[in-house]
């Protein structure tokens, strides 16, 4: 066994010196001849007979040479390494096959490696450093006739918590945000909400100080504690190394920061970078809607879960249901008909994985379409290539070489091109993989965070991504030396590639492929622009031009509700007052906006629930002169006034759905309606508008007046024709004539608001096109590539055609006619598939059928341009063929 | 085996180039090739080149090694020298040669 390890590092070694080796074999064989020589002369011999003689006896130098480089090295690798060598050199030979192909797989491995990269980064390892990522589940609530999933109450989670086996841990984890100066700026900054046990259940260790401490979740603003992120502690408190004990205010409750989160952690929610994490005791703080901590019936908590090793997600879930069901029975009127769900880590519906969900699995199926493509491409270039190679592999073949030596050449080529092809895609995927958050627009003033994660998961995929690719590269080719024979090749081959005999049919198939492939793609592209313009044109039920939104945050700067109050009536006065503005009017949420309305559980006299329904609505706290300001159209009754305050009767304006719903064919106006255990008249019915999204059908919604249901938030709505700079100009005046350490939000005009709450669809559109072009342009240059190359090889034909009276025009219908029936073809084959597969874009979609005649034709109509444009050279090149020189070749 | 003839004849030329280094001293291959031939009374009638193959295979083992020096004619010439290692194997060859062909020369005789 040592010898044999022995034996085989020394054959290692000598890769390493081959030339050294080489020369000392030389010296020692010339030295042994010429001994022999010598020996041979004083024999008597000719000098030419010794030689030939000394010669003879020693029997083929070269097979000895051969003999020992055998003995000495390693076969295997000594080949392998000619061949690479062999290879480099002849794609050095063909600089211009080799960068278009080089580049085609650049961009197949690169842009699969990218959207891999944001797939792991956004999807299944979202949280860097958290430990253990694949045992966490997002938890969320349910409730009967709703289809989306809600939130969960604090008490309830508790009495889950208690009641399960199968789960190590509950992690709640609430989005919220505040204002914080950093420099001279307020700064928009985000933070969660999180339950005491957070760090330690998700593993992750502050730098600076402690996490939280059990305990520190309960009680009603007991514990006015912070951690905050590495960024924060660079950035507003210049890394102080002293920061722990020391205090900051947060929506105006001062706080003593207790630790410093290490870098590289950015909390637990998809799309954005947590600065600030405080214990759940201090919600009311941060949290519209009061103290919620005791009341089961608030539902604001969005909650992960860590398994226990071994419990599976089924298993869990049935528990969890379980324990939901009892919820049920023991509390009626708040958890009639609300159950529990768990979801993997990439399906969490609360953050931005539940966004990007759908478009990023349209983008794997896109970039793998594009990889297909390239490689299409690739192989087409290499078999135009092997052609014109026909001649070397067939004397390479009558000289003794073995066609699986021929094979292994061939296919050491194709790994070249595909190494070096997904080494420049690699890098092209690292200098993508944070771009997605690039196509985001900013939402409430702080920028997305969308990191990919290129770990080893993702070199993986992108290496067998890459051994595909060089598969079926090395196929084609493959299969064009297996027919070599040598009789024949010596033959000129004079299959007409325009009678489309011979071999032509795999390049034209390949092409037909690729034409296919990037019609689906252009299909898809024509579906989803189509799908985003109608979005864009739906109305949302509200006046999208001339009205602004904006606010002023009161809260961190530590105004009571006293303050707020006055503020907001003072500058709502000051801005009415403003040349230009028509009306104004606050509200606590904008539609579309980012954060969710309240919903409440309600009763209605004469309103008999079903057996299992609990009817819950959502509802929005307006100001008076909102309707009008806004553009909702009332039905009937009236809207808010400055009459409808705190000592007035309570009120309340429904919508159409929710007055059909609740009243039927009754007028709801002058009807009762409870809230919270509050009797409320109903004065309006307004016309239904969009809530959450633009998406969404209609549902029950209802509005009260601001002033009998205070809270401190609030969103400043402006109807005007000026625009938003000159408004946050002038609006930026009068808050500073207020207070003048108040900071002004940006001024959005509603049309901006819808825009933004489209960009999944806006994004999906992005990537979609971008590729689907890219795709359009590979496919182009295939097509190209095929018809110059049969133009090429048919010189004679053509010739011929034209000696015997063919004019140009018929050469170029020729051409024309054979490119424009691959492309047929292409169309024909992309379109069934198409047919097939556009049901993927399904949730994309909005109000367009995944068969829209429009989007196959746009797609149709792009296609043969492109293929147009593709054969047009070719052809008239065609055209130009010189009749006398093509026949006498 | 796919090529039993030439296993015979390596070993044998293995066995032949180590008791030649063991009987002769350090050679070069010119030399041992001679050696061989003269030893065999030419019957043995061998390519000289199929000697370096070998000699590189007993070096790789370790039972040989070599050096360059310089021949009786002043030439650069490789010389090779028996190993401890190489020694060794000879005894143990050369005993299972001997042992091997009294066995055949008894089964020859038998019949």
């Amino acid at each position: 066994m040592r010898e044999f390890f022995r034996t085989h590092l020394q054959r290692m070694a000598t890769l390493f010196r081959r030339r050294r080796l080489e020369d000392d074999l030389d010296e020692e064989l010339r030295s042994h001849l010429e001994m022999a020589i010598e020996l041979n002369l004083r024999k008597g011999m000719s000098a030419e007979g010794a030689r030939r003689e000394a010669l003879r006896s020693f029997g083929g130098v070269e097979q000895t040479k051969e003999n020992y480089r055998d003995q000495r090295g390693l076969p295997m690798i000594e080949t392998t390494l000619q061949d690479l060598r062999f290879g480099l050199r002849m794609l050095r030979r063909s600089p211009g096959f080799s960068l278009l192909a080089i580049l085609c797989l650049t961009l197949g491995i690169g842009a699969n490696a990218a959207v891999y990269s944001w797939v792991e980064g956004i999807l299944f390892r979202p949280y860097p450093l958290v430990s253990h990522q694949e045992q966490l589940l997002a938890l969320t609530g349910t409730a009967r006739g709703e289809s989306g999933p809600t939130s969960i109450s604090w008490p309830d989670l508790l009495d889950l918590e208690r009641s399960s086996t199968l789960i190590d841990s509950f992690i709640v984890n609430k989005i919220m945000g505040t204002t914080l100066s950093v420099g001279d700026r307020a700064e928009r900054m985000t933070g969660s909400i999180v339950s005491a046990n957070y760090f330690d259940a998700i593993g992750v260790h502050p730098i600076l100080g402690r996490g939280f401490e059990s305990g520190e979740d309960v009680g009603r603003n007991a514990h006015p504690v912070t951690v905050i992120s590495y960024q924060l502690w660079k950035g507003k408190y210049k890394g102080d190394p002293q920061i722990v004990g020391k205090t900051e205010r947060l929506n105006g409750v001062i706080h003593t920061i207790v630790g410093v989160e290490p870098e590289g952690f950015y909390g637990t929610f998809v799309g954005w970078a947590m600065q600030f994490w405080v214990p759940a005791s201090m919600e009311e703080i941060f949290e519209a809607g009061g103290y919620k901590l005791e009341d089961r019936g608030a539902r604001w908590i969005e909650a992960y879960v860590r398994l226990k090793p071994g419990a599976t997600q089924a298993q869990a879930q049935e528990e969890i249901s379980a324990a939901a069901k009892r919820l049920e029975v023991e509390y009626p009127e708040t958890d009639r008909g609300c159950g529990m769900q768990l979801w993997p880590l990439w399906q969490t519906p609360f953050n931005n994985a539940g966004t990007l969900l759908p478009t990023l699995e349209i983008m794997i199926v896109v970039v793998v379409f594009v990889l297909l493509i390239a490689c299409a491409n690739v192989g087409n270039l290499l078999l135009v290539r092997s052609f014109a190679r026909r001649h070397e592999m067939t004397v390479r073949l009558a000289i003794g070489a073995g066609r699986g030596r021929l094979l292994k050449q061939l296919f050491t080529e194709g790994v070249i091109l595909s190494a070096i092809g997904a080494g420049a895609g690699l890098l092209v995927a690292h200098w993508c993989r944070h771009a997605l958050v690039l196509l985001f627009p900013a939402r409430g003033g702080v920028a997305m965070h969308l990191p990919g994660e290129m770990d080893w998961r993702v070199l993986a995929l992108s290496a067998g991504v890459c051994v595909i690719a060089t598969l079926l590269l090395g196929l084609v080719p493959a299969m064009q030396t297996g027919k070599i024979d040598l009789a024949g090749a010596l033959k000129s081959d004079s299959a007409g590639v325009m009678g489309g005999g011979g071999k032509a049919w795999v390049r034209s198939g390949l092409v037909v492929v690729q034409v296919s492939l990037s019609f689906v793609l252009l299909v898809g592209a024509g579906l989803l622009l189509q799908s985003l313009q109608r979005i864009r044109n739906t109305s949302p039920g509200f006046s999208t031009r001339g009205v602004m939104v904006t606010a002023v945050d009161l809260v961190s700067a530590g105004y009571d509700v006293q303050r707020v109050q006055n503020f907001q009536d003072e500058l709502l006065d000051r801005v009415k007052a403003l040349p230009g503005v028509e009306s104004a009017a606050f509200a606590r949420m904008t539609p579309l906006s980012y954060g969710s309305f309240s919903s409440t559980p309600i009763a209605v006299d004469r309103y008999q629930p079903m057996p299992e329904e609990q009817p819950t609505v959502q509802y929005n706290e307006v100001g008076p002169d909102y309707f009008r300001t806004m553009g909702i159209p009332l039905v009937s009754g009236r809207e808010f006034t400055r009459a409808d305050d705190e000592k007035a009767a309570l009120v309340a304006v429904v919508n159409e759905t929710m007055a059909a719903h609740y009243w039927r064919d009754r007028n709801p106006i002058g009807e009762r309606l409870q809230v919270k255990g509050r009797w409320m008249q109903v004065v309006g019915v307004a016309k239904d508008s969009k809530y959450q999204s633009v998406r969404e059908a209609p549902m029950p919604f209802f509005y009260v007046s601001r002033r009998q249901n205070f809270s401190r938030g609030g969103d400043l709505h402006i109807r005007t024709p000026l625009s938003p700079e000159t408004m946050a100009t002038v609006l930026g005046r009068e808050v500073h004539a207020l207070d003048p350490d108040l900071a002004l939000y940006e001024v959005i005009t509603l049309q901006e608001q819808v825009d933004r709450s489209t960009s999944p669809q806006q994004v999906a559109v992005t990537l979609v096109g971008v590729l689907g072009g890219l795709a359009l342009l590979l496919a182009a240059i295939g097509l190209y590539g095929v018809m110059s190359y049969a133009v090429s090889q048919s010189a004679r034909e053509l010739g011929l055609r034209m000696a015997l009276g063919a004019g140009a025009s018929n050469l170029l219908r020729l051409v024309m006619k054979r490119g424009l029936a691959l492309t047929a073809g292409g169309v024909a084959l992309g379109a069934a598939v198409a047919l097939g597969l556009t049901r993927l874009l399904g949730n994309l979609l909005y109000n367009v059928s995944p068969r829209d005649p429009l989007a196959f034709g746009s797609a149709f109509l792009v296609m043969t341009i492109a293929a147009l444009a593709a054969c047009f050279l070719p052809a008239w090149r065609a055209t130009r063929t010189d009749p006398v020189q093509a026949l006498r070749e | 085996m796919p090529n039993s003839q030439s296993e015979v004849l390596q070993g044998t030329l293995d066995l032949l180039v180590l008791k030649t280094l063991d009987s002769m001293g350090p050679m070069h291959g010119f030399g041992m090739a001679m050696r061989i031939q003269q030893v065999s009374l030419d019957l043995l009638q061998l390519n000289q080149g199929t000697l370096y193959p070998a000699l590189l295979r007993l070096e790789q083992r370790g039972w040989i090694a070599s050096k360059w020096g310089v021949s009786e004619n002043n030439r650069r010439a490789k010389y090779y020298s028996l190993t401890r290692a190489g020694r060794k194997q000879l005894e143990e060859e050369a005993e299972s040669w001997g042992r091997m062909s009294a066995m055949i020369n008894r089964v020859l005789r038998a019949s």
